[in-house]
């Protein structure tokens, strides 16, 4: 463990990471937006999704500098006296959870069945393929309205707990598709090389090839789509919100928060949208940094 | 109908139609916060479905602008006997199609709007017979004696019996099993407009219907309706000239419409009471952790829940002022209305706690809310500041708010354990909420809209005395006792009558009636 840390600082990417200050600053921001929402139960001032907490006669406060604010709402509250700035912490956790779950998913799919696809090929692979076509051809976001909704009419009585899974599924049956064709493409090359046609010689199974060889050689590009990925699913996870299929409104993610607030635009009170939406692209905008900067650190032909 | 009648019919219309498109057709842009749920006129007992569909189709007494009956199909009626009603109708009616107006194809209506799949039962449930006397005379018979039945039938709208059967429509579309027909997307009806295009939940169009039989007040030719669900898309659309007639205006924008020279709102009082029902019938309810019981069939879990609603900050909050809170289910200007009886239980968070305790829920229990958050003013709002007020009672909401498409289909098969309504009766008399919404449920059309299946005997009996009662003050003294009865029972949680806010441009001039109804051949445009 202690090798392998010290190689880590020692190496290449560690290198690349202290000599960007762009990789810096996002990754700083990255991880206060994580540790907010990680421990938003101890830094919130408030809890918003304590429904008994919430005090309607302080709905649509503005924020604290604003002459009508009040100093114990910092950002202001939303129509519902919810304080903004917890609500966006307890968003986030919604956000970044839903985000995290549903790429780690979509990963481990795309991945499996991609390296399935490249390596055994002939049928298997003719099938995967043509699935994948079929995906492309609609848009992620309509594809994950399909199986909320399907999921939906499966368990009306979801609530809570069932209406995330649903909607972390949704996300990530529509983004697998781009790791299943990457890692396909990889595998087709490296399942020709001597060390894969060395081990067939020497008898090792099929699977094993597949899983302990291959695969570490084909992870590279998923790591980079990944951390992509992961700003894109929180961006749909707002846009099912938006549209009321994602989380219940007694929980607001940002989606919700901003969805909200939009009402309130015409009126004045733009605290409600601005806030979250604030928040939203400088997670997304962190994340999609870093994942530029780790495509490049990896590319050995940009070194 | 021979072809030369056709050609004359059709020659006569396109001259018609020039004449008109000479002076510049008229169109007029109509946006709403959600669509006409279907063309058919029996499907929703809904307002916004009977409005829109209202200028299509025709009822046999209609209503002025005051709301009072006025002469529609049927130019005059009368009692001939206690129990039977004669109605004279309009001759030389035509439907858009073209075929003639008799007294067929009011036989068939009633027949229609009272059989399987109709959501207007609750108007037909008192008649026992409908009977032609002539082509242009009909002989209503009701089970009972029955004052107000010229009043209970005016939101029934004529059919054309042979268009119903040609295109297999003899059933009105039913919402609750889903099925559709061709009356969801076509029309035949004798109204002053016809529809020329329908577009479910995305656009309608309307255009005037030149042969109609009686004078159009408006220079309007055609009307596009335009379902915008999204309060500020729907405020942007009117600011940016897009639209030229809009409801409801979102009670954060009216400082802001106001503000424009171009726009102006028009508010007033509505006579639609919205409340929340429960679920008093199942014996355990669908949706709750509490297991082999029904915890709403204890009088003192409804009062509890009625009395930690906080109506006051709902209204000042939620509504920004525009809503008064009400104790009876009915609004003022309903027929029957009793201010004495309108003061609502204080609220109360402390006395909710310990009656839920005396119930046997110290610590409150699960129960999910349904709730629509595009039917009524603000309505996802309110239901949230509820399950926030429930909360400190201990009890936990699970509110799912949705679309009214799907939230209607929902509630009326009864699959719900706490929801939210709203009632404009539409016969302007309280016996309407009373036999809609407190009789206990019949397949006869009782209690069509207690969806919690409330029953108290008592009031059911008094229902039906006040249907056959004629004597004013009689009458008015058993709706005061009923709805004294109601609300001892805490039937229902009554909330308030919300304010209607309609905005539009300046040019336009319109009437704007307290049950929300828009009937398009009132505007005009300047």
């Amino acid at each position: 463990m202690r090798e392998a840390l010290r190689r880590f600082f020692d190496g290449d990417v560690w290198h690349s990471f202290r000599n960007s200050p762009v990789a810096m600053a996002a990754a700083a921001v990255a991880a206060l937006c994580v540790f907010c929402a990680a421990f938003a139960p101890w830094v919130a001032p408030h809890d918003p999704f304590d429904l008994a907490s919430l005090e309607l006669a302080d709905s649509r406060l503005p924020p604290a500098w604003d002459a009508e604010g009040k100093p114990a709402y910092l950002l202001g509250t939303d129509d519902q006296g919810r304080d903004i700035l917890s609500a966006l912490m307890y968003g986030a956790r919604i956000s970044l959870l839903v985000g995290l779950a549903s790429v780690l998913l979509s990963v481990l799919v795309g991945v499996s069945l991609g390296l399935l696809s490249g390596f055994v090929g002939g049928r298997i692979d003719a099938f995967v393929m043509r699935v994948c076509d079929v995906m492309l051809s609609f848009p992620a976001i309509l594809i994950a309205l399909l199986i909320d909704g399907v999921g939906r009419a499966l368990f009306p009585n979801a609530h809570d707990t069932l209406a995330f899974a649903v909607l972390i599924l949704a996300i990530a049956l529509s983004g697998w598709v781009k790791f299943a064709r990457t890692v396909r493409g990889s595998t087709l090359v490296e399942r020709h090389k001597e060390y894969v046609q060395a081990a067939r010689v020497i008898g090792v199974s099929k699977w094993r090839i597949m899983g302990r060889h291959v695969l570490p050689n084909v992870m590279g590009p998923v790591l980079v789509l990944a951390t992509i990925d992961i700003g894109q699913a929180i961006l749909i996870e707002a846009t099912l919100s938006f549209l009321g299929v994602g989380v219940p409104p007694t929980q607001p993610s940002l989606g919700t928060l901003i969805r909200i607030g939009n009402d309130f635009l015409f009126s004045g009170e733009w605290w409600i949208t601005i806030f979250p939406g604030m928040v939203l692209v400088m997670i997304a905008l962190s994340v999609n940094l870093l994942g530029d900067w780790l495509r490049d650190a990896l590319n050995p032909r940009l070194q | 109908m021979t072809l030369r009648q056709t050609l004359l019919a059709a020659a006569l219309a396109t001259s018609l139609a020039m004449a008109g498109g000479a002076a510049s057709a008229v169109t007029l842009r109509v946006a709403n916060q959600g669509d006409s749920n279907s063309m058919d006129p029996h499907s929703l007992n809904e307002s916004l479905q009977l409005s829109f569909t209202g200028n299509v189709y025709e009822p046999l007494v209609g209503r002025d602008k005051k709301l009072a009956l006025a002469p529609a199909l049927a130019t005059s009626w009368k009692q001939t006997s206690p129990t039977v009603w004669r109605f004279e109708l309009r001759k030389g009616v035509l439907f858009h199609g073209g075929e003639k107006f008799t007294a067929d194809d009011v036989v068939f209506t009633f027949k229609r709007a009272a059989g399987d799949g109709s959501d207007m039962k609750g108007y037909t449930s008192t008649i026992k017979e409908v009977r032609k006397v002539d082509d242009f005379t009909v002989d209503i018979e009701t089970t009972a004696p029955f004052p107000i039945l010229p009043d209970v039938i005016s939101l029934v709208y004529i059919m054309n019996k042979s268009w119903c059967e040609a295109n297999k429509a003899e059933k009105p579309v039913d919402r609750r099993k889903g099925i559709e027909n061709a009356a969801s997307f076509r029309t035949n009806g004798t109204g002053p407009f016809r529809t020329k295009e329908r577009q479910p939940a995305t656009r309608t169009v309307l255009v005037r219907n030149f042969n109609y039989w009686g004078k159009v007040e408006s220079n309007v030719d055609e009307v596009i309706f335009t379902p915008i669900g999204n309060d500020a898309t729907r405020v942007a659309a009117l600011l940016s000239g897009e639209i030229d007639v809009m409801e409801p205006v979102p009670l954060q924008d009216v400082e802001r419409i106001k503000a424009n020279a171009g726009l102006k709102v028009m508010q007033g009082p509505e006579l639609r009471t919205i409340f929340l029902g429960m679920d008093q019938k199942r014996d355990e309810l669908l949706f709750s952790n509490v297991k082999g019981k029904n915890p709403f069939k204890d009088v003192r879990v409804r009062r509890a829940f009625y009395q930690a609603i906080d109506i006051e900050a709902i209204r000042t909050r939620v509504m920004r002022g525009a809503a008064t809170p009400t104790a009876l289910m009915v609004a003022p200007g309903i027929k029957g209305f009793v201010p004495e009886l309108n003061k609502r239980a204080p609220h109360d968070a402390e006395a909710a706690k310990k009656l839920l305790a005396e119930a046997g829920y110290p610590n409150g229990f699960e129960v999910g809310m349904n709730c629509p958050n595009d039917r009524y003013v603000n309505d996802g709002e309110i239901c949230q500041a509820i399950a926030a007020n429930l909360a400190r009672i201990g009890v936990k909401i699970n509110l799912q708010a949705e679309s009214k498409a799907t939230y209607f289909p929902k509630i009326l098969s009864r699959n719900t354990s706490f929801y939210m309504l709203g009632w404009t009766p539409g016969t302007y008399d309280a016996h309407n909420a009373l036999s809609n919404l407190m009789a206990t449920p019949t397949d006869k059309g009782q209690g069509l809209f207690n969806l919690g299946s409330y029953s108290n005997a008592k009031v059911d009996e008094l229902t039906l005395k006040i249907q056959s009662e004629t004597d004013e003050a009689k009458r008015n003294a058993m709706i005061a006792e009923a709805f004294k009865l109601h609300a001892e029972d805490f039937g229902h949680i009554p909330l308030h009558q919300q304010a209607l806010a309609w905005a539009m441009k300046k040019n336009v001039e319109l009437v704007q009636l307290p049950d929300n109804f828009m009937p398009f051949r009132w505007i005009t445009v300047k």
